[in-house]
């Protein structure tokens, strides 16, 4: 087998695709997807519902869809592949250890790597929910997969905790699979979902959200019996008094992602404690040169075009990596977050590295009305951004000019932050 | 006609049933569970007790102290992991140093060896994130860490290698006296035996109680853990005891033979026999004791918690004796902790008692080594790759976060005691027990059961029972 290649890619879902085809297109045509999942597309092949692709193609595709164009994308050019192959480990030299049934266990020297390993749920024990552990117990993607990809009904009569996007879906989908959705709850006093998926999936069914509430009880030894809500006060800790025992055989939980960084861990890329993901420069290049980022791995994102968007520039960046054969060392401006702002990627910018416009995602704390994003350097104002409405569960992008980080107008240090009218 | 019955698959049955299967005796173990290590033995610290805690001249100190000197011996011949880590137990203050004084004669009486009483620096010279204010420690460095699921299944395995039978899913209804022994009831079935071993955990008083008048009590005394990721495994390298109180031996903080940390236990009596349930209280509380040891514990780091139940006998002693009005019956009961540790000698002396009474003869060929299931990572790399040639199982990865392979879930799922159910097969190839904790895995390791089982998806169980994962198919009642 082929053992050097220009670019590896770890994760052939959304973002390791985006960044493959971005790669070849800027003439790096020697790219290695390695995919642990038995085909490409990642998780949008278990998201069998609509409303992918608004921002990329203008029209409503299934996550299968979705993934199925960039697929041919990447047969076009002729990326190779490996599906079902596990990377055990990556070296600060790119040197990729893996395994698969039928190379067993082999390593592959790549000039640069894309991190694109996706995110993972948290699970229960993350969350400390009292209670008997019987079965019945599912992270909603878990209970996606059975039901979508497997036509397996996990359970009858269900509470769902925690209002993430997977959370909502799974509310309709159980429904319309003839499951009995009798709450969501959400611990915080906002939703952590698109407000679309509260109007389409909850609303239009009938389905109550219970903000500010928790699970304080899971009772059932062999499957569950029951679950116990709670509504929780500003410190989020369960009231007493409030508790309602709701019989059912089922719990959900859609309560966080998680980036999925193991491999950047023990590679040693330094990670954000905020979003969980690499710190990245402007180039989604993380601490070590040539391993770059993109898509959940990096940070949680609310869409996938803004997947793509991200893992086409981590690609085309990395091109650039490889052509130069190293990074260049200039000046670079950290992006601090200023009130109201949980992180920003990236979390530095070196002017001279960037493109004319460079897209910064953020997520704020809490929901905001009528608010603005500020930009500043020092005294000078960069950008303003007037918004409607902002919440936690919808990630927002600033677009910083180039021309507007001339050495006379930056400062130390670029600040974004919320501003309420 | 069996020879022997013993009652309860956890570690003391399985550890008795090894020993009795090195004599020429039919032995069967019945066990109400799908599975070895259902009950106590399931969830518990891990932890192999030097032996100063226990009442010297009690049975309790003796098995403790026998078990201990044992472990090194028995988990090479079962192929189980096993370390001597050493154990501290903290105290806070100066006038605590008369009870630790106590507890260091006390362990060298109950035969301890190399016992030392260290000062608040040279602990934190040891472990660097103890508290400031921790005055002085004793160090017990025969103090160990064991596998439960491990070293009960293990037991249980060489036991069956051995020709002792293991019936499951079988739970004892009724016992009754007959002239040449016992007649056990379970469900429809009923077993004959010359002697029983009751070794029924937190239901051993039932079982005793039914063929004895001198009644005993057990109550389930409830402990309450945290389960860290291994990312935290390194917090502590021993294991971390506070100086106990009436309750046992208070809130621990170790790390696992897999390397994760594990923080409590709680202790609180209980009515209900399998009342397995986590309460806010409880958690909290073994966070706040446990913050007393180790400040900056990383509790953000939790992937699981859960409970146990230890099996309290009311005189606070294991009870390991032929029942007083009921010949041929024998009592292994009260085996709370250092129940995990005696084990072996608890086995031990409970053949001794039964081979005795039976006169029974050692068997010529007894097997005394069990080998472990394959583990890919305690392989080089050479033969690693020659293993995923033999079978390309070993390549395909299902537990991402473990690294557990389809080759290793499988060989569980065909092992002389097998694994049935998810977490039949999370015990004994950590499937599902990492950080994730089976979100991703638990699909395909359901498939890989229904395969190898030859049964449909939706009669796989979480752990045996009426915990069936799937309920329907889709739109099926629409």
């Amino acid at each position: 087998m082929k053992t050097t290649y220009d670019i590896v890619v770890i994760g052939g879902g959304p973002a390791g695709l985006a960044a493959a085809c971005a790669a070849y297109d800027q003439g790096i045509q020697d790219v290695l997807i390695l995919e642990r999942d038995k085909e490409l597309g990642g998780i949008l092949n278990q998201c069998i519902h609509n409303g992918f692709g608004l921002h990329t193609f203008q029209e409503e595709l299934t996550g299968p869809e979705y993934a199925k164009r960039y697929e041919v994308e990447a047969e076009k050019r002729k990326i190779s592949c490996l599906l079902e192959t596990m990377v055990l480990d990556i070296s600060p030299e790119k040197e990729i250890t893996a395994l698969n049934r039928k190379d067993g266990l082999f390593t592959i020297q790549a000039k640069a790597v894309i991190l694109a390993m996706g995110c993972r749920e948290r699970p229960r024990g993350a969350l400390n929910i009292p209670g008997y552990r019987p079965a019945g117990i599912y992270s909603a993607g878990t209970a996606q997969r059975l039901v979508n990809i497997e036509g397996y009904l996990p359970g009858r009569e269900v509470v769902i905790l925690g209002s993430g996007d997977i959370g909502l879906i799974m509310a309709r989908r159980m429904t319309l699979e003839g499951a009995k959705v009798k709450v969501v709850a959400e611990l915080m006093p906002y939703s952590g979902g698109l407000k679309r998926n509260i109007v389409q999936c909850l609303d239009d069914f009938g389905i109550p959200l219970k903000l500010s509430h928790t699970v304080v009880d899971i009772k059932g030894k062999e499957r569950v019996e029951s679950v116990t809500l709670a509504q929780v006060d500003e410190n989020r800790k369960p009231i007493p008094g409030t508790e309602e025992e709701y019989a059912c055989d089922t719990l959900l939980l859609s309560v966080g992602l998680i980036p999925e960084n193991e491999l950047s861990d023990k590679l040693g890329v330094q990670l954000h404690p905020v979003t969980g993901g690499p710190v990245v420069n402007e180039s989604l290049e993380t601490s070590i040169p040539g391993i770059f980022a993109c898509g959940n791995v990096l940070h949680v994102h609310d869409l996938v075009d803004f997947v793509s968007q991200e893992a086409t520039m981590a690609g085309t960046c990395a091109a650039a990596y490889v052509n130069a054969g190293r990074t260049e060392e200039t000046e670079e401006i950290p992006v601090k977050c200023g009130s109201g702002v949980r992180y920003t990627v990236p979390a530095k910018i070196r002017p001279a590295c960037m493109d004319e416009t460079l897209p910064v995602r953020f997520r704020v704390g809490q929901v905001y009305q009528r608010a603005s994003i500020m930009v500043r350097s020092g005294d000078t104002v960069l950008l303003r951004k007037k918004r409607p409405i902002m919440a936690p569960g919808e990630m927002e992008t600033v677009y910083i000019k180039k021309d507007s980080l001339s050495p006379d107008n930056i400062g130390n240090d670029i600040t974004i932050s919320i501003e309420e009218e | 006609m069996y020879d022997v019955i013993v009652i309860g698959a956890g570690v003391s049955g399985s550890a008795t049933a090894r020993e009795l299967s090195r004599y020429d005796l039919k032995v069967g173990v019945l066990e109400k569970e799908e599975d070895v290590c259902c009950g106590t033995s399931k969830a518990n610290s891990g932890i192999v007790h030097a032996g100063f805690d226990a009442r010297p001249g009690s049975l309790m100190a003796k098995m403790n102290v026998r078990g201990n000197q044992m472990m090194e011996q028995l988990t090479e011949d079962l192929d189980i992991p096993f370390e001597r880590n050493g154990s501290l137990v903290l105290c806070f203050a100066k006038d605590e140093m008369e009870r630790l004084e106590k507890l260091k004669k006390q362990g060298e009486e109950n035969g301890v060896k190399r016992l030392q009483i260290l000062s608040g620096e040279e602990v934190r010279r040891m472990e660097p994130d103890l508290s400031k204010e921790v005055y002085a420690a004793l160090y017990a460095p025969t103090g160990g860490i064991v596998c439960p699921f491990e070293l009960n299944l293990a037991l249980a395995e060489n036991a069956c290698q051995n020709g002792a039978e293991f019936y499951f899913d079988t739970a004892v209804e009724q016992i009754e006296k007959t002239e040449g022994g016992y007649r056990i009831h379970a469900g429809e079935k009923t077993y004959e035996t010359r002697c029983v071993v009751n070794a029924a955990g937190v239901y051993a008083d039932v079982f005793h109680n039914m063929v004895s008048e001198k009644k005993i009590r057990i109550t389930p005394r409830k402990g309450e853990y945290y389960l860290l990721d291994k990312k935290a495994g390194t917090t502590v390298h021993h294991t971390i005891f506070q100086i106990p109180g009436a309750y046992g031996k208070g809130v621990l903080v170790t790390p696992t033979t897999h390397g994760n940390l594990l923080v409590g236990p709680t202790a609180v009596d209980i009515e209900e026999k399998e009342g397995t349930n986590t309460t806010k209280t409880g958690l909290d509380e073994v966070a706040q004791k446990a913050m007393r040891s180790v400040p900056n514990l990383p509790l953000r780091q939790v992937i699981t918690s859960f409970a146990g139940l230890r099996a309290h006998e009311d005189g606070h002693e294991f009870i390991i004796r032929e029942a007083e009005d009921a010949e041929g019956f024998f009592d292994c009961a009260g085996i709370e902790s250092p129940g995990l540790t005696s084990a072996p000698a608890i086995g031990e002396l409970v053949a001794e008692l039964v081979t005795g009474y039976l006169c029974a003869k050692k068997k010529k060929h007894f097997v005394e080594k069990r080998k472990g299931l394959v583990n890919p990572k305690n392989l080089s790399r050479e033969a690693y790759q020659e293993l995923i040639r033999e079978n390309p199982a070993y390549g395909n990865v299902i537990c991402r976060c473990e690294t557990v392979t389809e080759g290793e879930i499988v060989e569980a799922i065909h092992r002389l005691i097998p694994a049935k159910s998810l977490d039949g097969v999370k015990r004994r190839t950590r499937a599902g027990m990492g950080r994730c904790q089976a979100g991703f895995c638990s699909p395909k390791t359901m498939e890989i059961l229904a395969r190898e089982w030859k049964v449909p998806m939706e009669t796989i169980t979480k752990a045996g029972k009426d915990s069936r994962l799937i309920r329907g198919y889709n739109k099926d009642s629409l």
